[in-house]
């Protein structure tokens, strides 16, 4: 007797069009989309994932590009990070691109796709801080054509979910025509997973600041007060000007809000921060601070 | 350039056959490729995970999730009763002795029967038709566990309740040498940690083992001590050594004692049960817990210096973690007490040296070891004493530096050619890079890479040093010997010897070897296994040395047998004719013939043993001639550092390197590179994490070993060669010394350019930052 389990069981299904994608996951529940395998494939190999069927979304070439619309770019949940990275793209949405740049080895960033990454939601995912700090919608595919928008940050956030049978589709992100940043700290000097990392884009129009640190929390984290705080110190009319001190104190201030000191004792002290805690705020600050620095020189 | 003659080599002698051929280079001196270069490179070569065999079965095996338990029940029901397993073996089912280990001390169960002490130890082994289905009845052993508290931090492995009947302490070594009341006039103090490095072997471990009709069992794996391997596995399925053989196959990278025999026994035992092929092929998570790691370290230093600089005493506290079995425990805290005080001249030492168990993941043989622990803790007192007198770090140490003929705290004289200074001097006169900020037009790859945070305006560059040393084969005693034979027939040549090929090169050495002693220029090398005699295991330069010696010894057996009968028909001596290119010639011209003609059909064997002098353990005072050679390196670390985040980037680091004797050039290169990254590696990244005992992160994500962006510039400044006249051929190991000298040359720099201490490897990012706290 074997075990050898019979190739036809694993049904992989190659649909060409979105809905046929999300036709085929309807079809059968049990099934895994599959974009780049990045994140799926590692699971597959230890062994904690056997899925017992996959649709590839590979083919569905209406996703692996983007379009432009009404002072938007709508993004292809199947956009490589490689594609990402490159100059055209970096015109567009230059944090975006940076952030695709370092997302791994070329390897990784030749499979991996915006859409895996905006699903895996990996606290690491580089892309997810930029797609917070400029507030990119998600578009998403459900049976029979139907067609729902999710603010990316409420799917991270777990405020909104993917229905069964759902994919995301596209990203829809504004297009500022201005300065955007994203910086990564890692270990090492080779590719690696960030230990903390700041996008942060400038929208002229509304005269913004938005900033998302990302990899220090489960979800990207936004300084709402830092960014107005800071958006009110430059001197929009006059080369985006701001005083050196502003950009100290945006970085102690971005850093203290996204790591917060410890709840005071009831004697009134604040117990101090450990160590590795302090070291993190630390490098958050000095990302914020070059990150705004670099987007208003 | 080495490519084509990789392919020259390779179509084989047809191009010998046109008019002017390409010279392949040939002999010692030259930088022969290996011969299977090309098949490496094109994805041919064979590893154990490629082996095959008719009804083969797969195996897998439990291993255990808590670092400290009793166990109070096995229960192998489920598993047995699934369908596809054919076999679930545990600790009932080792016919022979239940405890192995390398080393002095067997002190390591086949399976864990009554306690798991580490976090990965086995449990349970099963055979099954098919990879996953092995897996998920491993999965289905039921094991009743009570979870006991781990001690997991060595310095309370003192006083914690013994882990092992043995107890926890497996080597206490206290040296002493010289006067204690010594005292110099400025003393500096240190507390040092190193991190737990792993091999890392880019090939996981896998292997086949296939039963005899004989009732024995031959296993195919990628080990680097075969014969060890073998006893070990005979002992434990109680068979004799001959009925156990071990075919050792392609070794997808060797930096330590590369097997792990917690899957190696149980295949065997798996085959023996089943009567059938049994496979595995281990997952990068298994690897990690399976092997053996490098010691994690904890030493306490203090030195004695006068007012010019000259050490005067060194104390130092060194405390080995061995993890749950000892394993080489006792060899790398030898070592690590024995160079405790570097290749310095210290007229008073007392150096008291532990290892002790623990419930983390044993330690091991990784290259270096104990050397490369107390390198980065000597080097960093060694800076101290610069600071602490205002002078120049490297004109301390030169100050200081062991010379020939002088005396190591263990009482031994350094025999062999010790030129330290030279070392030092060649890489400190070596030009420094330039600043990127005078040569813009190159691109500044700043501390964090390419699409990093790194800023330069924030970035500061240190200059440090790093001087090592090691010591060559096994010490303390231990019989190194190995044996080679040697056989020409129709002008080719083929060498027959258990030294195992771990990529440090040996086949192609010993080709080198024979084509210079017989003039032939088609040497094979025999695939090993162990119906060969021993050659030891391939670490701490053995092979170059006692293999290569063994080999040479028979080529020139064969060469006097050779050359024996035209000697007499000419009435001269063997030592007036030569051999080069295939013909043999006499000194005066008069006598011309090929190798091929004078072999006459015949085939000539011999078999030769290469043995150095003795050696005697370490008394009770830490005192004896323990070592049969040493090894010397120095190297200049240049780093830059983000001094607000803290991140390093390696700039170059400039090695020079005491080789003894150049055997093959691009190969040395290629070994000293490999090597001083993986320095790189301890210093900056790689660390395996072990909290409360658990091994978290078991993979190369979490593990970070350096990629090409982490790897400096090496430059290799300088080749010392002084020929160490009891060494074969005058040469010294190369591979284990920049392993042992680049961590503490990187902290060094690290040192310098932030101002921070740097007390911990790898260093971590919040201890090079410079600004606030």
């Amino acid at each position: 007797m074997t075990t050898h389990a019979p190739q036809a069981a694993q049904a992989v299904t190659l649909p060409t069009t979105l809905d046929e994608a999300v036709a085929a996951l309807a079809a059968m529940p049990a099934a895994v989309p599959v974009a780049g395998g990045t994140d799926l494939m590692a699971a597959v190999n230890s062994g904690q994932l056997r899925p017992a069927a996959l649709v590839g979304l590979g083919r569905i070439s209406e996703i692996r590009g983007w379009q432009y619309q009404d002072g938007h770019a709508l993004l292809g949940a199947g956009l490589t990070h490689a594609r990402m990275g490159r100059p055209d793209f970096a015109a567009l949405i230059p944090a975006l691109a940076a952030a695709a740049r370092a997302a791994g080895p070329p390897q990784i960033r030749n499979a991996g796709t915006l859409g895996g990454n905006i699903a895996s939601a990996a606290p690491t995912g580089d892309a997810l801080p930029v797609l917070a700090a400029l507030e990119a919608t998600l578009i998403i595919a459900g049976p029979d054509g139907a067609r729902r928008e999710v603010p990316v940050s409420h799917l991270l956030a777990g405020m909104e979910m993917l229905r069964a049978g759902e994919l995301i589709g596209y990203v829809r992100v504004p297009l500022l025509h201005a300065p955007q940043v994203f910086l990564k700290a890692t270990g090492r000097t080779g590719p690696g997973r960030a230990t903390a990392s700041v996008a942060l884009v400038l929208d002229p129009a509304r005269r913004g600041v938005r900033c998302a640190v990302g990899a220090i929390a489960p979800m990207p984290l936004r300084p709402l007060e830092a960014e107005q705080w800071v958006a009110s110190l430059i001197d929009w009319d006059n080369g985006r000007a701001v005083v050196p001190e502003a950009l100290h104190g945006f970085g102690e201030y971005v850093a203290a809000a996204c790591i917060p000191d410890e709840p005071p004792a009831e004697d009134g002290s604040v117990p101090p921060l450990p160590p590795a805690v302090l070291h993190l705020r630390r490098t958050v600050a000095a990302l914020a601070r070059r990150a705004l620095g670099r987007a208003l020189s | 350039m080495s490519n084509d003659a990789a392919t020259a080599e390779a179509e084989g002698t047809a191009e010998a056959a046109t008019p002017v051929p390409e010279p392949i280079p040939h002999g010692l001196g030259a930088s022969l490729p290996p011969a299977d270069a090309r098949a490496k490179t094109e994805g041919t070569f064979p590893y154990a995970a490629d082996l095959w065999a008719e009804g083969l079965l797969w195996a897998a095996v439990l291993r255990s999730p808590h670092p400290h338990a009793r166990i109070v029940s096995i229960d192998t029901t489920h598993a047995r009763e699934m369908p596809g397993v054919r076999a679930v073996v545990t600790h009932e089912d080792v016919p022979g002795t239940p405890l192995h280990g390398r080393g002095a001390h067997a002190d390591r169960p086949v399976f864990a029967s009554d306690v798991v002490r580490h976090h990965g130890e086995p449990l349970a082994a099963v055979a099954a038709d098919h990879p996953d289905t092995a897996r998920m009845a491993a999965a289905a052993v039921i094991v009743e566990y009570e979870v006991l508290d781990p001690v997991t931090d060595p310095e309370q492995a003192f006083e914690a309740e013994p882990l092992h009947p043995d107890g926890n302490l497996i080597r206490h070594i206290p040296l002493r040498h010289g006067d204690p009341e010594a005292a110099g006039e400025v003393v500096v103090e240190g507390l040092y940690r190193i991190g737990r490095q792993d091999p890392a072997p880019i090939g996981a471990e896998a292997g086949l083992a296939v039963p005899r009709p004989d009732g024995g069992v031959e296993l195919y794996l990628a080990s680097t001590d075969p014969h060890g391997d073998r006893d070990i596995a005979a002992a434990c399925y109680g068979l004799s050594p001959e009925q156990v053989k071990i075919v050792v196959t392609g070794v997808p990278g060797a930096t330590a004692d590369r097997e792990d025999q917690g899957f190696q026994l149980p295949l065997g035992l798996l085959a023996l049960k089943t009567g059938c092929p049994v496979k595995l092929t281990a997952t990068r998570e298994e690897s990690f817990l399976g092997h053996t790691h490098r010691h994690p370290t904890l030493l306490r230093y203090r030195h004695h210096a006068d007012a010019e600089g000259r050490i005067v005493k060194v104390e130092a506290q060194i405390l080995l973690d061995a993890g749950a079995y000892a394993d080489t425990s006792s060899d790398a805290l030898a070592a690590a007490v024995a160079f405790a005080c570097g290749p310095y001249v210290v007229p008073n030492a007392f150096i008291e040296g532990w290892a002790v168990r623990t419930n983390n993941p044993p330690s091991g043989h990784v290259r270096g070891e104990g050397a490369m622990q107390v390198c980065a803790a000597y080097e960093a007192q060694m800076d101290k004493v610069a600071r602490k007198l205002g002078l120049d770090p490297a004109e301390v140490r030169l100050r200081n530096v062991l010379a020939t003929g002088d005396v190591l705290p263990t009482g031994q004289t350094v025999t062999c050619p010790a030129p330290v200074a030279e070392l030092l001097q060649a890489v400190r006169d070596f030009p420094l890079p330039d600043l990127p900020k005078d040569t813009p037009e190159d691109e500044w790859l700043l501390p964090g890479g390419p699409e990093g945070a790194g800023e330069p305006g924030a970035v500061r560059r240190g200059v440090g040093y790093g001087i090592g040393m090691v010591h060559m084969l096994g010490a303390e005693g231990a019989d190194e010997v190995s044996t080679a034979t040697v056989k020409v027939q129709d002008g080719v040549a083929t060498v027959l010897c258990a030294a195992v090929e771990t990529g440090q090169g040996f086949t192609t050495l010993a080709r080198q070897i024979v084509q210079e002693t017989l003039g032939v220029d088609e040497v094979h090398v025999a695939p090993v296994d162990t119906d060969q005699p021993p050659a030891g295991a391939g670490c701490r330069g053995r092979h170059t040395w006692v293999s290569g010696g063994a080999v040479e010894r028979a080529a020139k057996m064969v060469r006097t047998q050779l050359l024996q009968p035209l000697a007499h028909q000419f009435g001269m001596s063997t030592e007036l004719l030569q051999i080069a290119d295939g013909k043999i010639t006499s000194y005066d011209g008069v006598l011309s013939t090929t190798v091929a003609e004078a072999l006459d059909g015949k085939e000539l064997w011999a078999t030769a043993q290469c043995r150095p002098h003795p050696t005697e353990p370490l008394d009770e005072a830490g005192q004896g001639d323990a070592f049969v050679g040493m090894a010397f390196c120095a190297i200049r670390a240049v780093v830059d550092v983000d001094i607000e985040i803290g991140s390093v980037r390696v700039v170059e680091l400039a090695v020079a390197q005491d080789v003894g004797r150049v055997l093959n050039p691009a190969q040395l290169t290629a070994r000293i590179e490999a090597g001083v990254t993986q320095g790189v590696g301890i210093a900056l990244t790689e660390n395996l994490r072990t909290p409360r005992g658990l091994i978290r992160h078991p993979d190369l994500t979490g593990y970070a070993l350096p990629t090409a962006l982490d790897t400096p510039d090496i430059r290799i400044v300088k080749l010392v060669e002084e020929r160490d006249v009891v060494a074969p051929f005058g040469a010294k190991a190369v591979s284990a010394v920049p392993v042992v000298a680049s961590p503490a040359a990187v902290a060094s720099a690290v040192r310098a350019a932030t101002g921070r201490p740097v007390n911990r490897l790898p260093i971590r990012p919040q201890a090079a930052v410079a600004t606030g706290t």
